[in-house]
């Protein structure tokens, strides 16, 4: 089931947020959504999620129109992994998962068997089968992530929209956690992603979308948006993107830091030389 | 909570609240002034039991049927205080205790707040508002209790209406707009018992605010079992969506839940409860607040087993605390004192215990 948007515009209040923003993903496709704070990754997902509806242009989930759908026709295409956050109640992991398949039962009944077997199924796809009964808080921060990617898997769509699955994540848990969702879009979902790291973008993506001032500034392969010029566009930093490995790696490296002229020693070196000119006069 | 909780846990905590619950309504009936015998109490079931059986033979069918004919040993008077005294406050006590517990725990759920109490709407302060207007005015106790209920409700319902003006987050603006009109009627009962009677209204409705269920009629508790029935059999029903309810408004709806319309049908549900229990009873505090998070101990989160109970614990919390109410001393303690003894200390330890955030 794909994603498109098409000509999506967004304001809030006179702010315009989104301004003619238009983006595919196909089933298999893992698209990350790149830009700086506030540029409107987050306004595009709660629009594709159907939380807004007050927007101009059309979001197409496998051909539906989303804004013809009920709320609990939505949760049946699209599942959304927000950030993990820690919940006013805590719930076992097998219990928070459980609550991916609401939009499938009656409001006035619990889950049953089959609902318990989806939970099981979803726990296992993501290695976490080991932490059923433990309490949602008392684990790391990378298995709250994957737990509440399980809850999305359980609620049975073929598209998964995450907002940064990995901020607040430790390396390795990021390496994880990105290494299941991208197990996930080889398996045939369509997922879509906001991202904070450039780096683990170009080394984990089939695609790429950058969004800066609402507009869409590149979208494509990793290559062809993971440049020097566009970058530093992006970001509006100086930044050197090195290429390793015969191109299969790329990295974002800021060129401040490189050439700092305030770094600790030059500046003892400029006030030591201060001090000597005053001392000489 | 008890980090490791299994599926079989929930439900036999569940059942073995109900055994208990059964077992204190059992003994309630022997503790009191006038002496009950268990063979007694037994016959005098039966025996209305097999009236009740026979009158309904004879209204509807028009058969005359003689089910067991039970040799009357007991006195009259027996008959009347287990059947016209015990059994309404034994129920009522019960009902009111589930039905506080079952509104404290879902307003915890719908706000994601584990400090929601029944009251937090004002429909407590609205009741009892509407009960010392109609003490003021001289009404009957009848009129009292149904003017606390409306005023109960039209409470919550100017609360909404607010709420609906509020910008920002649904949660914040009811809690707000709860705070405000409560401390409006708060204001309004204060300035009743200001202006009323000292030496007849002023007292009755300052005992009317301590709560009690010194008044417990077999009509009392006819008349309470609509609105409670309305509100906790749906509630039962609906328990399990108030999981995902907690979790957050875009989260419950990215799940395929309607938050808002979701959250205002279980507040409408909760606050039939609370304006129900108060106009019988009175003000009895803490019940709302305390028994979910006893429940929570026992159970956990999961709204699945701890809605059920909740509704048990609570019943049989108040019936105990209802219990040492009218056999502890000569006077009657009104419960609300009681229960707010418990209570109090139960905050306490609440907001002071290092484990886990609540």
């Amino acid at each position: 089931m794909s994603i498109e948007v098409r000509d999506l515009c967004f304001s809030y209040g006179n702010r315009t947020v989104l301004d003619g923003v238009n983006v595919t993903a196909q089933p298999g496709e893992l698209l990350s959504v790149i830009g700086p704070n506030g540029v409107g990754k987050s306004t595009l997902f709660h629009c594709i999620l159907g939380l807004y509806s007050n927007y101009r242009g059309s979001i197409l989930i496998g051909g539906h129109d989303i804004r013809g759908l009920s709320i609990q026709q939505r949760a049946r295409l699209i599942a959304y992994v927000p950030q993990s956050n820690y919940p006013s109640f805590n719930f076992s992991v097998s219990d928070m998962v459980l609550m991916g398949t609401s939009s499938h039962i009656s409001s006035i009944s619990t889950p049953g068997k089959k609902q318990l077997l989806l939970v099981e199924e979803a726990l296992d796809q993501l290695g976490i089968a080991h932490l059923r009964d433990r309490a949602y808080t008392r684990i790391s921060g990378g298995e709250r992530q994957l737990t509440i990617i399980a809850r999305a898997l359980a609620q049975q769509t073929k598209v998964l929209i995450l907002d940064e699955p990995v901020a607040n994540l430790d390396f390795g848990n990021q390496l994880l956690v990105l290494t299941q969702i991208k197990k996930l879009a080889h398996l045939g979902y369509t997922v879509m992603q906001a991202t904070h790291n450039p780096d683990q973008t170009f080394m984990f993506s089939d695609s790429v979308l950058a969004l800066k001032d609402g507009h869409v500034l590149a979208c494509g392969a990793p290559t062809d948006v993971a440049t020097e010029d566009l970058m530093q566009k992006l970001y509006a930093t100086d930044i050197e993107v090195a290429s390793l490995y015969n191109d299969n790696v790329r990295i974002c490296v800021p060129k401040v830091v490189i050439n700092n002229s305030y770094s600790p020693e030059k500046v003892t070196e400029n006030t030591l030389m201060e001090g000597l000119e005053y001392e000489m006069m | 909570m008890p980090e490791e909780k299994g599926r079989l846990n929930g439900s036999v905590v569940v059942l073995g609240l109900g055994i208990l619950l059964v077992a204190i309504i059992i003994l309630s009936f022997f503790w009191g002034r006038y002496p009950i015998s268990p063979p007694d109490l037994f016959k005098i079931t039966i025996s209305q039991i097999s009236r009740t059986i026979q009158d309904l033979f004879r209204n509807i069918l028009h058969i005359d049927v003689v089910f067991l004919n039970i040799e009357k040993t007991w006195s009259d008077q027996m008959e009347s205080i287990v059947l016209r005294v015990r059994f309404p406050r034994i129920m009522l006590a019960s009902l009111v205790g589930c039905s506080l517990s079952a509104a404290g725990a879902s307003y915890q759920g719908v706000f994601q707040n584990p400090m929601a109490a029944p009251d937090i709407l004002g429909a407590a302060a609205g009741a009892a508002f509407g009960a010392a207007l109609a003490i003021f005015t001289g009404q009957s106790s009848m009129t009292i209790m149904l003017s606390a209920f409306v005023f109960g409700l039209l409470t919550v319902a100017l609360v909404f209406l607010i709420s609906h003006k509020t910008r920002g987050k649904q949660v914040i603006g009811l809690i707000l707009a709860g705070i405000m009109v409560g401390s409006l009627f708060s204001a309004g009962i204060s300035y009743i018992k200001l202006i009323a009677d000292t030496s007849n209204q002023l007292p009755n409705i300052t005992y009317w605010l301590m709560g009690s269920l010194n008044g417990a009629t077999n009509n009392k508790l006819l008349l309470a079992l609509i609105p409670m029935s309305i509100g906790l059999l749906p509630l039962l029903m609906l328990r399990w969506r108030i999981n995902v309810l907690t979790l957050g408004d875009e989260e419950a709806k990215t799940m395929g839940i309607n938050a808002s319309r979701f959250r205002i049908i279980i507040i409408v549900l909760a606050t039939l409860l609370t304006a129900a229990s108060v106009a019988v009873t009175g003000m009895i505090g803490w019940v709302g607040l305390v028994v979910p998070h006893l429940a929570r101990r026992l159970v956990g989160n999961n709204f699945k087993y701890l809605m059920p109970a909740s509704m048990l614990f609570g019943a049989s919390f108040l019936l105990l605390v209802d219990n040492i109410s009218r056999n502890l001393t000569e006077t009657e303690i009104p419960i609300g004192i009681l229960t707010a003894f418990i209570g109090a200390p139960f905050f306490v330890y609440l907001i002071t215990r290092k484990e886990e955030s609540l």
